[in-house]
């Protein structure tokens, strides 16, 4: 057996354990929200950790699929499917209409470039107050599913587990595809990539596309689940947040953003105790972690152990 | 009809000529060999053709068809394949996986399909992994089919160019001096595998410093000084050529 699929066992094993342990709704809360951000930083890093580009902008297109869906099933009474799907063609065309654009460009220059583009789906939502609500955000219909509601915590949890092994296998079979390899590849040294024949200006943007469409999806779901959305869902500090998950958990491991994810949606809540001082105790832990562990959690654990991540 | 054909190629760089007026042209399952003192062009050369620097004058053509200018993506759509002086390998890539690169073309590169694991893609990639691996063992690679590119010393990551060029199936192949940086058994290596690739009728285009190589195996050579030509023939033909004698190592006072 191939030894990401011991790890998704392992992991699927552990989904199914924890509702044993988790004492109340506000816990199953946090495990929803790290499986939520684990699927989009999985998203994130096949654009940062496969392919090397940057974007700082992710939080945008999560954005962009939560109001979606509560604009649509609120003001035009789309179905719910409907509206999620209509928010992720539309992140996907936004994104592939500036993917050509935005990869002309390198490094600190694409980085500035999607941190604009993320800004800007920010303040469209804060300012079109009519179908937004503006600052003070707006309720979203329950989700349901062929018939089924989904509701309560337990239910939502074993829909974002679901969620998650399936996006985890999804990713891990796209790296290993001749699509993955090629992307990989223009990352590894983007000459060697041309000559074998890869088009590496549409690689990038094809990703870039793709992983916009699954941060949309899951802002869709996220907004299904919270009842409620803000324009905070779009908000800078979420995109930042979703490259620390991607770089503290290991670039180019998929395990490393589940694990990342998990890490960086606790944490605040465990140094709730302190009292004023979480975020510099937070900072100071991510500080500690590029310094010792530059490469990443997955990956420095797997090289110990001789293992890929 | 030759399989490429060269006509005026000129190339400066902010006033420099790199390569002025250069016309040759290369049957198919020739070995046809570039040579010239450093700084002769020969690199310049090749990455005019393999589409990595753009011409500014002069015309290309591969089997007939006007190629000049084209992105080095469309250039192996259409049966290019090349190797680099100064190497370029994805280090982040295991070394089969290196060579398996090299055939990406022939592959459904379908993102969706690769995503849902589909059987046939499955299938293909296990092929080409069977293959490729059979590629690592005809260029002498067999100790390090299993190891990260990263992993492989100098002479064999020059090996592991070839043998991700040949994945291509490549119509005309261009080895950038296969043999730089080698040591006398490594470079005896590459002489037998460019050979071997010579008696397979695959058609190569060579530059190289090693005269003992490029005599023994080239059935026809160029030789460029200053970026021109200074003559093209068979290997006693430049060998004789006092022209050559003289870029090489000077003209008698």
């Amino acid at each position: 057996m191939r030894p990401h699929n011991i790890g998704l066992l392992i992991l699927a094993g552990i989904l199914a354990a924890l509702p044993l342990v988790l004492p109340n709704s506000f816990y199953y809360d946090i495990v929803i929200r790290m499986a939520i951000n684990a699927v989009v930083a999985l998203g994130l890093n096949l654009l940062i950790g496969y392919a090397g580009q940057i974007s700082l902008g992710h939080a945008g297109f999560f954005g962009i699929g939560a109001y979606a869906t509560a604009i649509l099933t609120t003001h035009f009474g789309w179905h719910p499917l409907q509206a999620l799907l209509a928010g992720a063609l539309g992140a996907a065309a936004l994104a592939a209409l500036l993917a050509r654009p935005i990869f002309r460009l390198r490094g600190h220059y694409l980085a500035m470039a999607t941190l604009g583009l993320g800004i800007l789906i920010a303040m469209v939502l804060k300012n079109e107050a009519e179908y937004t609500g503006g600052p003070d955000g707006m309720a979203v219909v329950p989700m349901s599913l062929f018939g089924f509601q989904i509701d309560g915590e337990k239910q939502w949890y074993w829909f974002f587990s679901a969620n998650l092994l399936i996006s985890i296998w999804a990713c891990r079979n796209l790296i290993d595809s001749p699509f993955g390899r090629a992307l990989r590849a223009l990352h590894g040294c983007e000459v060697a990539a041309q000559v074998a024949g890869v088009d590496v200006a549409r690689y990038k943007a094809i990703i870039f596309v793709f992983s916009a469409f699954f941060a949309s999806i899951m802002g869709s779901l996220t907004a299904h689940y919270v009842g409620f959305v803000t324009p905070n869902v779009a908000d800078f500090f979420y995109s930042i947040e979703l490259v620390t998950m991607v770089v503290v958990g290991g670039m180019a491991s998929i395990f490393g953003s589940v694990v990342g994810a998990a890490l960086l949606t606790a944490l605040p809540q465990a140094l709730a105790t302190l009292e004023g001082w979480e975020t510099v105790a937070f900072g100071l832990i991510l500080m500690l972690f590029m310094v010792f562990l530059p490469s990443g959690l997955v990956p420095t654990i797997a090289t110990r152990f001789g293992r890929r991540g | 009809m030759a399989l490429l054909e060269v006509c005026g190629l000129t190339k400066s760089f902010s006033g420099v000529m790199a390569v002025q007026d250069v016309d040759f042209s290369v049957e198919p399952g020739m070995v046809f060999s570039v040579i010239g003192p450093n700084g002769a062009g020969k690199t310049t050369l090749f990455n005019l053709i393999t589409g990595i620097y753009q011409p500014n004058r002069g015309e290309i053509r591969l089997d007939g068809e006007i190629i000049t200018g084209l992105a080095p993506h469309h250039l192996a759509q259409k049966g290019m394949a090349r190797t680099f002086q100064n190497l370029q390998v994805c280090m982040n890539l295991s070394a089969l996986e290196n060579v398996m690169l090299g055939a990406h073309l022939t592959l459904d590169r379908n993102l969706f399909k690769g995503m849902f694991h589909l059987p046939a893609v499955r299938r293909a990639d296990e092929s080409l992994r069977e293959w490729a691996r059979a590629l690592m063992r005809f260029v002498g690679l067999e100790a390090y089919i299993a190891r990260p590119a990263s992993a492989l010393p100098y002479g064999a990551l020059k090996r592991l160019e070839i043998a991700r060029a040949l994945a291509a199936k490549p119509r005309i192949l261009f080895l950038d001096e296969p043999a730089a940086g080698l040591n006398p058994k490594e470079t005896a290596q590459i002489d037998a595998l460019v050979k071997e690739l010579a008696n397979r009728q695959t058609t190569v285009v060579l530059v190289e410093h090693d005269m003992k190589m490029v005599m023994n195996i080239s059935d026809r050579i160029l030789v460029l000084n200053y970026g021109k030509k200074l003559i093209e023939g068979t290997a006693p033909e430049v060998r004789r050529n006092p022209d050559v004698i003289a870029a090489y190592l000077g003209k008698a006072a």
